[in-house]
């Protein structure tokens, strides 16, 4: 026990001495939530539209009032023609531009039907999308405001409400993916880092010759980051708390159980990386192309798993970050207790059960 | 006087799939003595030398190191050896006290005897004014010659040396030579891998491999009479060269 409580000693030393290895392992979990929280959004604010009227009467006017005065939208300029439309557009700033037809009014009151024309800059699908959503559904307010006193044959009326993420936050998302990310990066990567520098350095065949067990020589290597990886963590909930007002529904208790469970996935996937790759580079290369771009992009993490190609939805299931993102969200948005969760926790449980069998297998074949 | 033996090997065989690595060599080495152990690259010191200290399985023979069957009881052998590798392998992050701590503790040794092990340790080696220093800082000299106290630490039986003095100076190495004397007059053996033909000639035997088998073990000064030359070198060539 005096022996491994010197190691671990050791291994604080290369990490705090560090300052590449102590930039990932804490500058980098804040300048990630801050970024993804602040910066990544996919809710629209003050979007600048532009406003084409030909009728400019009572009710062109009305709904201009109602679109200006919504708190997603600015208006940033009237223009005359159809033609301006184009040069705004490619000018950059405005994203939308609302074509009213001429005699709006006139048409509304004679025909009970006039056109207004949503035209939206494109070039980001996700926020054209959402403008000409949010247009629409102020246009239908309008309208239900007009049809007050008149009762329609047959009325359908939707109501919908957004559970568990009322107000469409998208922090919502981002903090249990880059919880996901950071404990990925932080433990895997570092794990299998540190352990192949001591192969490259030769220092490991020192500690394999020396009354050490390899078990106490990895858990030694691995022990420290299971210690700060559990920091990371805390601070990255702490700060999805406190800053981003994010509601934790579940146990606390179950999300650090959870949460330190995929940090045992992480290192055991690391220990298994760190036997395949002889040197540092190779253990990051395969720590970033193999585990870090499919976190990103396979784990749901961003895009939804459902709306991918079969094929990468068959793939996904074998990303630990998959199952982790769903346990998470679902403690803390949905606040399940384990009775919902456990089928995604024995997929974790096992696969961490099968890297570090792998890694055995691979450790002592090596050894021989 | 079989006690006098620290190392007995016999048969001693490595078989990687077809390919044979060690061909059944066999040999003895005696307490405090300096064993130069000598082969050209790929012969297979490298090979031997990692089952005699635990970190490779023979595939067949017989194999007692310090008193230990390397089959049954590696985990004894590692206790009982010091070993410095052909790489310098102390953490050049740490200081050259945290690195004797380092070691000393992972051999269990007792903190006390690590302090009063480091203090003796740094003033033979006159590092006192770099004691706090992080190794990286230090000379390749220095390093060589702080990796070999460190391997002799706890006072191992046998030291194993995989080419120590690798791309030092030869003032450097001569200082070394004296410190693996000074080992072995205190009655550590010392089995040693060099490339280095006039330092065979300090070993008190030398054994030289060629394509995995043992084809010479004596002293230096009957090897050369044996083969009719007046310096290792060409004991050497001859023999590699078939």
């Amino acid at each position: 026990m005096k022996r491994f409580i010197g190691f671990i000693k050791k291994e604080f030393y290369h990490i705090f001495r560090d300052r590449r290895s102590l930039f990932i392992l804490f500058g980098m979990p804040i300048a990630q939530i801050m970024l993804f929280g602040f910066a990544i959004t996919n809710e629209i604010n003050n979007v600048d539209i532009a406003i084409l009227d030909h009728s400019k009467d009572a009710t062109t006017l009305e709904i201009i009032n109602k679109i200006s005065a919504s708190k997603y939208f600015s208006i940033s300029q009237y223009i005359e023609k159809e033609s301006d439309i184009e040069t705004i557009f490619k000018k950059g700033h405005v994203k939308a531009v609302l074509n009213f037809d001429k005699d709006f009014s006139k048409n509304l009151i004679k025909d009970k039907n006039a056109t207004i024309q949503i035209v939206t800059d494109a070039t980001d699908p996700n926020t054209a999308n959402t403008i000409s959503n949010y247009v629409n559904a102020i246009l239908q307010q309008y309208q239900k405001e007009l049809n007050k006193d008149i009762t329609i044959g047959y009325q359908i009326v939707p109501q919908t409400r957004m559970v568990y993420n009322p107000e469409l936050k998208s922090v919502y998302m981002f903090v249990p993916g880059v919880m996901t990310v950071i404990l990925m990066l932080v433990s895997a990567m570092m794990t299998s880092i540190s352990i192949t520098r001591e192969k490259e350095l030769g220092t490991m065949e020192i500690l394999l010759v020396s009354p050490l067990k390899p078990i106490q020589v990895i858990v030694g290597k691995v022990f420290p980051y299971i210690f700060l990886s559990i920091i990371n963590a805390i601070v990255i909930v702490m700060l999805s708390i406190f800053i981003f007002k994010m509601p934790v529904q579940g146990s606390l208790f179950l999300l650090g159980f959870e949460s330190v469970l995929f940090i045992i996935t992480a290192l055991a996937l690391g220990i298994l990386i760190s036997t395949v790759s002889a040197t540092q580079q190779t253990a990051m290369m395969i720590s970033l192309m193999g585990l870090m771009l499919p976190v990103i992009l396979l784990s749901g993490f961003i895009f939804p798993i459902s709306s991918m190609p079969l094929p990468l939805q068959v793939i996904s299931n074998i990303i630990p970050a998959k199952w982790f993102i769903i346990i998470i969200k679902g403690i803390m948005l949905k606040g399940v207790g384990l009775q919902y969760i456990w089928k995604e926790t024995l997929i974790l449980v096992g696969m961490t059960v099968f890297f570090i069998a792998v890694s055995v297998k691979k450790y002592k074949i090596r050894l021989e | 006087m079989k006690n006098n033996k620290v190392i007995q090997v016999e048969g001693l065989t490595k078989m990687f799939g077809d390919f044979t690595a060690v061909n059944a060599i066999t040999f003895e080495v005696d307490k405090g003595e300096i064993f130069g152990f000598l082969g050209a690259n790929g012969a297979g010191k490298t090979t031997a030398m990692k089952m005699l200290i635990g970190i490779s399985n023979p595939t067949s023979g017989k194999a007692n190191v310090a008193g230990f069957d390397v089959f049954t009881h590696p985990e004894d052998i590692k206790k009982n050896i010091g070993y410095m590798s052909q790489k310098f392998a102390l953490y050049d992050d740490l200081t050259v006290k945290e690195n004797i701590t380092f070691f000393g503790g992972i051999y269990g040794l007792s903190r006390k005897r690590i302090k009063e092990k480091s203090t003796v340790l740094i003033e033979e080696l006159g590092l006192e004014e770099v004691a706090n220093t992080l190794v990286g800082a230090l000379p390749l000299g220095w390093k060589q010659k702080l990796s070999f106290s460190v391997a002799l630490l706890h006072d191992p039986k046998i030291v194993f040396l995989d080419e120590p003095t690798g791309g030092v100076d030869p003032i450097t190495r001569r200082q070394f030579w004296e410190m693996i004397y000074k080992a072995a007059h205190q009655g550590t053996t010392v089995f040693v891998t060099t490339h280095y033909m006039d330092e065979a000639e300090y070993c008190d035997r030398v054994s030289i491999m060629v394509n995995g088998k043992i084809e010479a073990l004596d002293t230096p000064k009957k090897l050369k009479a044996q083969f009719k030359v007046d310096n290792m070198n060409d004991v050497f060539l001859k023999l590699a060269r078939g």
